[in-house]
């Protein structure tokens, strides 16, 4: 592995004490989240749609505001700590005037890196997402998955501390989605960083995380946190492990136990 | 990319079926006998357009040249003035109504009005196409800055773009294929303007709606006034032309509309 082309950060140290977040006189979306991320933990967070998982994310890189409790980025509140993250949305969010090198190097380029410094770290990055031959091409000639590879190599390029990930390859085929969350725990090994990443697919956070924190809804809280054992690095032969299944079925069940909270606080 | 065959099969049946249109014109005048004050033939209107090319080309020229500076000025305003509206939502809330109020007023009806301010002459013309050009390039460019992809806006948000940054890198390039179609709109809309402005401004010699009205008070000048219809369909072809490739030149690597246009 190569070394990062950037000094970079070290992976973040996330703290959220009493989160609570509540839209304009609208119900609470979160009410009371505390969650510890240790350097380098990879957190899933799981649950029924309107527990507030994105928002959690979004609280996180700043892009909305805590109603209360406070959260900390390395002890930095998110607004100030946007150096050391990096947010993967849903969609890639290419740029589709710029061609593949120039979209992952703009996070570079609105930080003032000299044009040539910016290729190299650019290049560097898509020859590691496996695109090293498609630098020239603009995102409409590229496929879904070879999208989402590049707006992980954009998320990269600042070699984050924190990365954030928004059900990032939800919307691709199953076997091209596995396929990138294969290289995404890949590319951890050689930069290291903490993660944060919210999905509605119970076998994906078991395959990616250490931790995967279940959520309810109404008001978006923890009801349950399980530790996933397994070592790092992963690799698709894990998916074939009965250990893996067990905790797959495990992690169902309370996601179901999950939505079945939501449903009574709905009809109490 | 293409290959020369498709090229072949996307000119031919046009070209094919304008000569055949021509062919019939031409033998409905022959054969059935349509009376040349009506209806001249092709012929007569070639024949009129190289007889007159000394009086239709300076006027082509003048119109042309009127219809540039207003379209130019108007890319130019249109272009400023959707700025200045995007960038603060207080005031595209209070002023971006009237841009649309005043896209509705035909620029037809103000022609008179710039007459009294401007007097009848090529600043009258110029002014008669400005306004026609303008309300297309300041709604559309308008839209283009206010319409943001809101996810890209956020991937701003989260790197740390500057305001200035997030305009440069995000909202400039991303407004630019609406800015585009509201230059082309205005493209085809500044001949009009002007010859319109001619008609009303009426006497400005050496113009192509001035040619117009003299040739139209004369019957046997029928092909004379089709020829001037020629010369002004391949102005506006020249202006469009010139729109389509400068947008074909900016946006055919990243945006449907430079590789798909007609």
């Amino acid at each position: 592995m190569v070394a990062p082309t950037e000094p970079g950060n070290s992976a973040a140290h996330v703290v959220l004490d009493g989160v609570g977040k509540r839209f304009d006189s609208g119900a609470p979306v979160l009410a009371g989240l505390s969650l510890t991320a240790a350097p380098c933990d990879f957190v899933a967070l799981l649950g029924p749609s309107g527990c507030g998982k994105t928002t959690i994310l979004r609280l996180l890189a700043g892009l909305t505001q805590p109603t209360s409790g406070s959260l900390t980025i390395d002890g930095l509140l998110p607004a100030t700590a946007r150096d050391r993250l990096a947010f993967i949305f849903q969609e890639p969010t290419l740029l589709p005037w710029l061609n593949t090198r120039r979209n992952v190097e703009l996070p570079l380029r609105l930080r003032g890196l000299p044009a040539a410094e910016r290729a190299t770290a650019a290049e560097e990055l898509l020859r590691r997402v496996g695109l090293g031959s498609a630098l020239t091409l603009y995102p409409r000639q590229l496929s879904g998955g070879m999208k989402m590879r590049v707006s992980l190599a954009r998320a990269l390029t600042r070699s984050p501390g924190l990365l954030l990930l928004d059900e990032p390859f939800s919307a691709l085929d199953e076997i091209t989605r596995n396929r990138l969350n294969e290289d995404l725990l890949r590319l951890r090994e050689a930069v290291p960083f903490t993660a944060f990443f919210v999905t509605h697919s119970v076998a994906e956070a078991v395959f990616l995380a250490n931790r995967v924190v279940v959520l309810a809804a109404q008001p978006g809280r923890i009801v349950e946190e399980i530790p996933v054992p397994f070592a790092y690095p992963r690799t698709a032969a894990l998916g074939e492990s009965a250990d893996y299944h067990r905790l797959v079925a495990r992690t169902s069940a309370a996601l179901h136990s999950a939505m079945t909270a939501t449903s009574t606080e709905v009809h109490a | 990319m293409k290959q020369p065959a498709s090229h072949l099969s996307l000119w031919l049946p046009p070209l094919l079926a304008g000569l055949a249109i021509l062919a019939l014109w031409q033998g409905a005048i022959t054969v059935g006998g349509i009376p040349s004050y009506l209806l001249p033939s092709p012929a007569a209107v070639l024949d009129a357009l190289i007889r007159e090319r000394h009086s239709l080309l300076p006027s082509a020229l003048r119109t042309g040249g009127a219809a540039l500076v207003g379209f130019a000025s108007a890319v130019v305003g249109g272009g400023l003035i959707a700025l200045a509206l995007a960038s603060s939502r207080w005031v595209k809330a209070a002023l971006y109504p009237w841009v649309l109020a005043l896209q509705m007023v035909p620029g037809v009806v103000l022609i008179p009005i710039f007459v009294i301010w401007f007097g009848a002459g090529l600043p009258s013309i110029t002014a008669a196409a400005f306004i026609i050009a303008f309300f297309p390039v300041v709604a559309n460019t308008t839209l283009g800055l206010v319409s943001t992809d809101r996810g890209l806006l956020e991937l701003f948000a989260v790197n740390g773009a500057t305001k200035w940054q997030e305009v440069r890198y995000l909202r400039l390039p991303f407004a630019l294929p609406y800015f585009l179609t509201g230059v082309k709109i205005a493209a085809t809309l500044a001949p009009i303007g002007a010859i319109a402005g001619e008609f009303l401004a009426g006497t400005t010699p050496n113009t192509l709606g001035y040619l117009i009205l003299i040739y139209r008070s004369d019957p046997t000048k029928m092909p004379e006034v089709y020829s001037i219809a020629l010369v002004t369909c391949v102005l506006g072809f020249l202006f469009v032309g010139a729109v389509q490739l400068l947008t074909w030149l900016l946006l055919r690597r990243w945006h449907d509309s430079a590789t798909h246009s007609e």
